[in-house]
């Protein structure tokens, strides 16, 4: 691995790991059983150089925005590291979001140029949103021949000529423009520094290291946090390989592990429990006499892995099983969001280990890890090497906000001082989220004090940015929140959003209102929608320019009874 | 060649039998999501489920952000 520490920044690092490493294979990318593409450093480079000289022969300089919004796939990571070798600031956004959603979030970057898909671009262009935003710059990846690209520019056609020149930046400055959330009109643009990279790509990497021959299953989109440390900057500055699959189709994946060999995989908690699920079923299918023996091998292995994790004694007791995820699994990296401690413990009986931890964008990829030294599911793990993580106004139990700090933690939301100034406060990260550091150092996460859920799927959803959609809907007023932030609740899990209603004078919650909800509802993204609705029979608390207060609402409702309170919708 | 009625009808009869629902209790506009409830892993394996039906490939960015079988059965139609 390179000595990160000697490094300014992530376009110098990752340009030495492609000079030490260029022999190594550091792509794969396939389409369901087919291979595409293989790529060392060496070509990895070569492919591009010309996208960084072309950019730079058309202007782009230092601190110049450049939007990536891509499936994850080869061309992903290869724009990235021109973006970052010409010292510009790469803006990660989310390919699931609408088409509004991204010009919104491209109008808030700043982003001066975009590199995207096809498909994505044929809906992108369609959208009125566009005219807001700033793109000068659009390229296409992987266009049909005939199509028409509604004045962009074919990416595999933007090369330039000659060596491009590498632009240094420091560590201080800002090298991502990373969005925690933020669509429909409140954008939180975190800005990760260089040192935020290096840093938390040097803690997460003495725990879990990467080295040549490691291959990382990426599957978990680029833009988020998490990938982009182990499966981009990671593996890279370590000469390791990241494989691409252009589908997620759970037998594709399935495929991928004994086929590449695959060594570190990161998942949401879904699809986790989805992998035991198929698991336990076919577990659950083998005969009285071979059940019999699978599980005293399993008690067996989880007496042998108590207190560390034994990976050649696992791989020998278990054998079918880790020859189902192709025999040189490691570790399964887990984030995003809470996982259950049962499904931790299914995967560690197994004697494959689950590396849960907690983090948040703001704070870099990770704040705490399990280390495995031993195993706990109870926990997110103790604090990585260079976290400081202390328990804000303890109740009597031990329990508080979590707080953070390190040189991982971000410079600040873009373009939002007061936010910034609310969230990081005389150095400390205040997380929102509430939990406890027991005597082994180890965080326990019990809750949230902010108004935002976590799905499974690792999805932040701030309820403010699912309001548009209700807007002008025929009530007195209304307002969307997290049911548990008005009614605590000790848990990470079945978090939703209800919907607050202040019905006009004499009008009544009608089969028709109901409907309407329904149909504005479908109209979100489904993980963003409301479960429930709750009828308040007063005016919503506002502020002189007339927002809603909306703690003091929280605290309003919260006198209600949650159980009779949410109106089924 | 189907029309985009019998592909939608097909779509709608296959979706049901793969959830174990009776024929006929889904609809063009039905929003598959909600009135499954299934969550995009079991979306996946139900557009697997299609794609042998109909012998073709849909990658999954064609479908990305499409919730009801009215639209699904759309990008079926252009690909048959």
């Amino acid at each position: 691995m390179l000595d990160l520490s000697q490094y300014q920044s992530i376009g110098a690092a990752l340009k030495d790991a492609l000079d030490r490493f260029a022999g190594e294979v550091c792509l794969i990318e396939a389409d369901r059983d087919r291979e595409k593409e293989r790529l060392t450093y060496r070509e990895f480079e070569e492919r591009a150089h010309p996208l960084a000289k072309a950019l730079q022969d058309k202007g782009f300089s230092m601190g110049d925005r450049v939007s990536i919004i891509m499936t994850n796939q080869s061309r992903w990571l290869i724009s990235a590291y021109a973006i970052f070798f010409a010292g510009g600031v790469l803006v990660p956004l989310d390919y699931k979001l609408t088409p509004d959603e991204q010009w919104q979030l491209l109008k808030h970057s700043g982003a001066t140029v975009l590199i995207t898909e096809y498909p994505i671009w044929r809906q992108l262009s369609a959208s009125p949103g566009r005219a807001s935003a700033n793109v000068q710059t659009v390229l296409v990846t992987e266009a049909p021949a005939n199509a028409s690209l509604a004045h962009a520019q074919r990416w595999e056609e933007f090369r330039g000529a000659g060596e491009p020149a590498f632009v240094p930046r420091e560590r201080g400055d800002t090298a991502c423009i990373v969005y925690s959330s933020g669509t429909g009109g409140h954008p939180k643009g975190c800005m990760m520094t260089h040192e935020n990279y290096l840093e938390q790509c040097v803690a997460l990497t003495s725990i879990y290291p990467f080295w040549p021959g490691v291959r990382y299953l990426s599957i978990l989109p680029t833009n988020h946090a998490i990938d982009f440390m182990v499966g981009f900057f990671g593996p890279f500055t370590c000469g390791a390989a990241v494989v691409h699959l252009r589908t997620l189709r759970p037998e594709y994946v399935r495929e991928a592990f004994p086929k590449y060999k695959i060594t570190y995989v990161s998942l949401v908690p879904l699809i986790l429990k989805n992998l035991q699920k198929g698991l336990q079923a076919r577990f659950d299918a083998l005969s009285g006499g071979k059940r019999k023996i699978f599980n005293t091998l399993v008690a067996v292995n989880k007496a042998l892995t108590k207190g560390r994790p034994r990976l050649g004694v696992s791989r020998l007791l278990l054998k079918q099983v880790h020859e189902a995820f192709g025999g040189e699994l490691r570790t399964i990296i887990v984030g995003g969001a809470f996982t259950e401690p049962q499904t931790l413990q299914f995967f560690y009986d197994l004697g494959i280990p689950v590396a849960n931890g907690y983090g948040l964008t703001e704070a870099g990829t990770a704040i705490t890890v399990n280390d495995l030294k031993p195993f706990r599911a109870d926990t997110v793990g103790k604090p990585l090497p260079g976290m400081e993580v202390r328990i804000v106004n303890p109740a009597g139990d031990g329990i508080g906000e979590v707080a953070v700090r390190s040189k991982t933690v971000m410079a600040g939301y873009l373009n939002d001082p007061e936010l910034t100034a609310e969230t990081i406060v005389d150095g400390w990260l205040m997380t929102g989220d509430l939990g406890k550091l027991d005597r082994h150092g180890h965080l326990q996460l019990s809750g949230r004090k902010k108004n935002m859920i976590v799905t499974e799927e690792g999805k932040n959803i701030y309820p403010e940015d699912t309001e548009s959609v209700f807007e002008g809907l025929r009530v007195k007023e209304f307002c969307v929140f997290a049911a548990n932030y008005i009614w605590p609740k000790r848990s990470m899990t079945g978090e939703q959003l209800v919907l607050v209603l202040h019905l006009e004078a004499g009008q009544q919650f009608s089969d028709e209102l109901r409907r309407e909800i329904n149909t504005r509802n479908q109209r979100l993204l489904n993980y963003k929608r409301i479960h429930g609705v709750v009828l308040l029979e007063e005016d919503f608390p506002r502020t002189a320019s007339l927002k809603i207060k909306r703690n003091v609402l929280a605290e309003r409702l919260a006198k209600l009874d949650r159980g009779a309170a949410v109106l089924p919708l | 060649m189907r029309t985009l009625e019998q592909t939608t009808r097909e779509v709608l009869d296959l979706a049901a039998k793969h959830f174990q629902l009776p024929t006929g209790s889904l609809a063009p506009e039905d929003d598959f999501f909600k009135k499954l409830g299934i969550d995009s892993l079991q979306t996946l394996e139900m557009l697997s489920h299609l794609e042998n039906h109909f012998g073709i490939e849909l990658p999954d960015y064609e479908v990305q952000g499409v919730s009801d079988f009215k639209t699904l059965a759309e990008r079926i139609q252009s690909r048959l």
